[in-house]
């Protein structure tokens, strides 16, 4: 039989399934003959999801009123979402993917009972979406918005379409396919020695600013904040009992403890608020800065060699329950209190690159500023690995993969609206960084004020009383964009539960929830990093590839904390500001890492020799190359000091060479070289992430043409092992699939290849 | 629909939901390697809770699983 066949009905006549059991998957006749199916109930709601989502876009994109109602960002995102999902996924599943039923997943051909294990696919849509979510998707957005609500709604809702949700579901599909393999290994294979160790530590030095960014968002929270830093610290001794509580007392009593860990958790934010009141809990809970960055640098080396069950199982169960919980009380909320929103379509910013929160004009840089929920390389980790491996069926991933990003996206556009309804001359007042607000409040009037933006006329006291209403000093300079949407979310929560008397209580728990997933991704990261690299040094050394070897663990640890530790310190002390100099590089290394991940599928693709769709993968890929490649370029050449990180450190050198004592916004000698060693890193970081992306990109390509000159490649996947069990693919089982469902229950037990979750 | 039926209808949802639940914050993994081990090592005896439970955490630091941003 020819290798050259296309996709896996080139099995199809190898695969037999056992005759005494019921079918293992719909008839793909009968399935398509369903699809095809057009009743006057399903027409009717198709074009009722169509026009609702198509007034929305119209009230959105081209009504210009004085205000636009929130609730109009929600229909457009979730009627766009369900037709993509119904229309796209489908058509990339039917010419693209075509995965068999008949085939068994690795859960099933595999199966441990323990990481290989067929779960329930609802179950698996909730651990999927839990692993990728974080507080990416809450940031991107809140960032963006200076430019106006139009193109950031736009990036997030197409963007996800084409690019994130392709991502995740072709990765998913293609590691599924291979026994669970992680993207470097695929990446390997598909692009050879030189493709795959670029891959490799590409993947590494992306991991360590990604930490070190978000590391910045948690110190910029916190930062001059007793109550946010008591109530966060809280959460480690509450994460330590949980952990022992589920070690030794009640083992396995999962949500038990979470439901306990909530309580306290709770009880750790209005703790906080007392706290905030007394002379000596503000003595001790008011850190500057730096101090904090040290704490979360020692905090994530313990973090990183302690036990897992000690801190991060118990942290992770915590952030788990907390992030579903939120999400879904945000969405009612806001469908509840529909804020008007008064921001407009677009701001001058988009074009003259100028705006305060992050430098740069509308392309390229909103792509990179909204990474996570648009598209997110750093989820091609997690579709590659843990998901696949608990994988029922096949054709689940359409559901798990695809869906599971649909679903991030809509927290991004909740995090969008959620940054919008806040007024805007409070958004530029907390999102300037302090080298241009001065930090005070009458700073911050003048500087607001004088941006020249219409219909914005910032006043102290609309400062004060909101810094009061939120319990805090001061929210002049609260950089990052967890403290902006932590108001924004604050302002619509108390709009349904407390009023204004809760809403510091509502903004701790939002800075609560973020720092929750922050840590945990800082820590996780620290964790798999420091395998990466026990696992590259253990080429040469290899006694580091023992991962059970303390001091090869320290070491490797250390290692990778000093890496984003030395990033994280400098951006906190970095006289420019800090987030707005470091946040693009965050995003172009995440948009980097999903070009690798894009482009190790159409290697894939092209080798399965599906010429004729190839633009699935390539169409994404080469938007998201353009994006990152210009944006890196700018960032390492542009002659704009504001952007370019180069331009910036030559024109610190010169004035330090011509003798001056101060220069732009940093004041003194000190810092004035502070700045010309941070443009030092942060451009030669640029300069690492482009070559090494632009070598994988080029293997891929060369990998692409090999296939197409010999119509097709080698073959990658794992031998396929016919199926026993059957289960439904999408969330609600379609009429044929209940019908087989009913003959599997029918089945007697002792003959019933159990499935697992029920 | 009668008012017991739509409390039984009521119960029956709220069971699916808890059960959802409890599936993805992964309390039901014991469950799962106990239906497994009985389907392919039946006869032998399988780990106990507490044990399973530790297995579980200490194959995770071996096996770090990323968390995204």
């Amino acid at each position: 039989m020819s290798k050259k066949q296309n996709g896996s009905h080139r099995h199809a006549d190898v695969l037999v399934t056992d005759p005494d059991l019921p079918p293992v998957a719909v008839d793909p006749q009968q399935a398509e003959a369903e699809d095809r199916r057009w009743t006057p109930a399903k027409i009717a709601l198709w074009v009722g999801i169509a026009l609702l989502g198509g007034i929305a876009w119209t009230m959105l994109a081209i009504v210009r009123g004085e205000t636009v109602n929130a609730i109009w960002f929600v229909f457009a995102a979730v009627c766009t979402y369900l037709i993509a999902y119904r229309f796209y996924s489908k058509f990339i599943e039917r010419n693209l993917l075509k995965p068999d039923d008949r085939r068994a997943t690795p859960a099933e051909y595999k199966a441990d009972g323990k990481d290989y294990a067929a779960t329930d696919r609802r179950v698996l849509y909730g651990h999927h979406f839990a692993a990728i979510a974080g507080a990416g998707p809450l940031v991107g957005p809140v960032l963006a918005a200076q430019m106006g609500y139009l193109p950031g709604t736009l990036w997030i809702i197409i963007g996800v379409i084409f690019a994130g949700a392709v991502q995740d579901y072709l990765v998913m599909f293609f590691s599924m396919r291979r026994g669970g393999r992680s993207l470097g290994q695929m990446a390997r294979e598909e692009l050879g020695v030189i493709g795959g160790t670029a891959a490799l530590i590409a993947t590494l030095t992306i991991m360590i600013i990604i930490v070190a960014i978000l590391a910045l968002v948690v110190v910029n929270a916190l930062g001059e904040s007793p109550w946010g830093v008591f109530s966060v610290s809280m959460t480690i001794p509450i994460a330590l009992f949980m952990g022992v509580y589920l070690r030794y007392l009640r083992p396995g009593k999962v949500t038990e403890v979470s439901l306990i860990g909530f309580a306290l958790l709770l009880l750790a934010i209005v703790g906080g608020g007392w706290i905030s009141e007394t002379a000596w809990g503000v003595e001790i809970f008011t850190l500057d800065r730096i101090t904090i960055a040290w704490g979360i640098i020692i905090y994530g080396f313990i973090a990183a060699v302690l036990p897992v069950w000690l801190l991060l199982a118990p942290r992770d169960y915590l952030s788990t329950f907390m992030k579903i919980g939120t999400i879904i009380m945000l969405a009612v909320a806001i469908v509840i209190t529909r804020p008007e929103i008064s921001v407009p379509a677009i701001t001058p910013f988009a074009t003259s690159g100028t705006g305060p929160v992050v430098a740069g004009t509308l392309f390229p840089f909103l792509f990179v500023t909204i990474a996570c929920g648009a598209l997110s390389g750093f989820h091609a980790l997690i579709s590659s690995g843990t998901t696949p491996k608990m994988i029922e069926k096949e054709r689940q991933t359409r559901f798990i993969g695809y869906g599971g990003m649909l679903m991030e996206s809509f927290v991004a556009i909740m995090a969008l609206v959620a940054a919008l309804s806040i007024d805007r001359g409070i958004y530029f007042a907390m999102n300037s960084s302090a080298a241009a607000t001065g930090g005070t409040i009458e700073g911050a009037v003048t500087f607001v004020n004088g941006l020249g933006l219409t219909g914005v006329n910032l006043t102290q006291e609309a400062l004060s009383t909101m810094a009061s209403n939120v319990g805090e000093e001061s929210i002049v300079s609260r950089t990052g964009g967890a403290p902006t949407l932590a108001v924004g979310i604050a302002q619509i929560m108390q709009g349904v539960f407390g009023g204004a008397g809760m809403m510091a209580f509502w903004y701790h728990f939002a800075i609560m929830f973020e720092a929750l997933f922050i840590l945990t991704a800082v820590d996780a990261g620290t964790r798999v990093a420091r395998f990466m690299l026990q696992d590259s040094i253990g080429n040469f050394v290899p006694r580091f590839r023992d991962t059970s070897w303390r001091a090869g663990a320290w070491i490797c640890t250390a290692i990778m904390v000093a890496g984003w530790g030395a990033i994280l310190i400098m951006g906190v002390t970095d006289p420019l500001g800090g987030i707005n100099t470091l946040f693009p590089l965050f995003g172009i290394a995440n948009q980097l890492l999903a070009a690798i991940a894009l482009a190790v599928c159409m290697a894939i693709c092209a080798k399965r020799g599906l010429f004729r769709f190839l633009w699935i993968p390539a169409l994404p890929l080469a938007f998201a190359a353009v994006v990152t490649i210009t944006a890196s370029f700018l960032k390492i050449f542009s002659p704009v000091p504001a952007i370019g990180y180069w331009a910036q450190h030559t024109a610190f050198r010169n004035a330090l060479a011509a003798g001056e004592e101060s220069f732009g916004t940093a004041k003194t000698v000190a810092a004035m070289e502070a700045v010309v060693r941070n443009t030092f890193i942060q451009g030669t970081l640029s300069i690492i992430f482009v070559v090494l992306s632009i070598i994988v990109i080029l293997t891929a390509i060369l990998a692409t043409i090999r296939a197409y000159r010999h119509g097709g490649g080698e073959e990658t996947e794992d031998a396929p092992v016919a199926s026993r069990i059957f289960a439904p693919a999408g969330l609600i089982a379609s009429p044929a699939e209940k019908e087989l469902e009913t003959q599997w229950a029918a089945l007697e037990p002792g003959r019933r290849p159990a499935r697992t979750g029920h | 629909m009668t008012v017991p039926q739509v409390l039984s209808r009521a119960r029956d949802t709220a069971r699916e939901l808890a059960w959802l639940f409890k599936g993805v914050m992964g309390e039901n993994a014991y469950q799962a390697y106990l239906d497994h081990h009985e389907r392919t090592h039946a006869g032998e005896l399988p780990m106990t809770e507490r044990e399973f439970w530790r297995d579980k955490t200490d194959r995770q630091d071996a096996n770090p699983e990323g968390r995204c941003c």
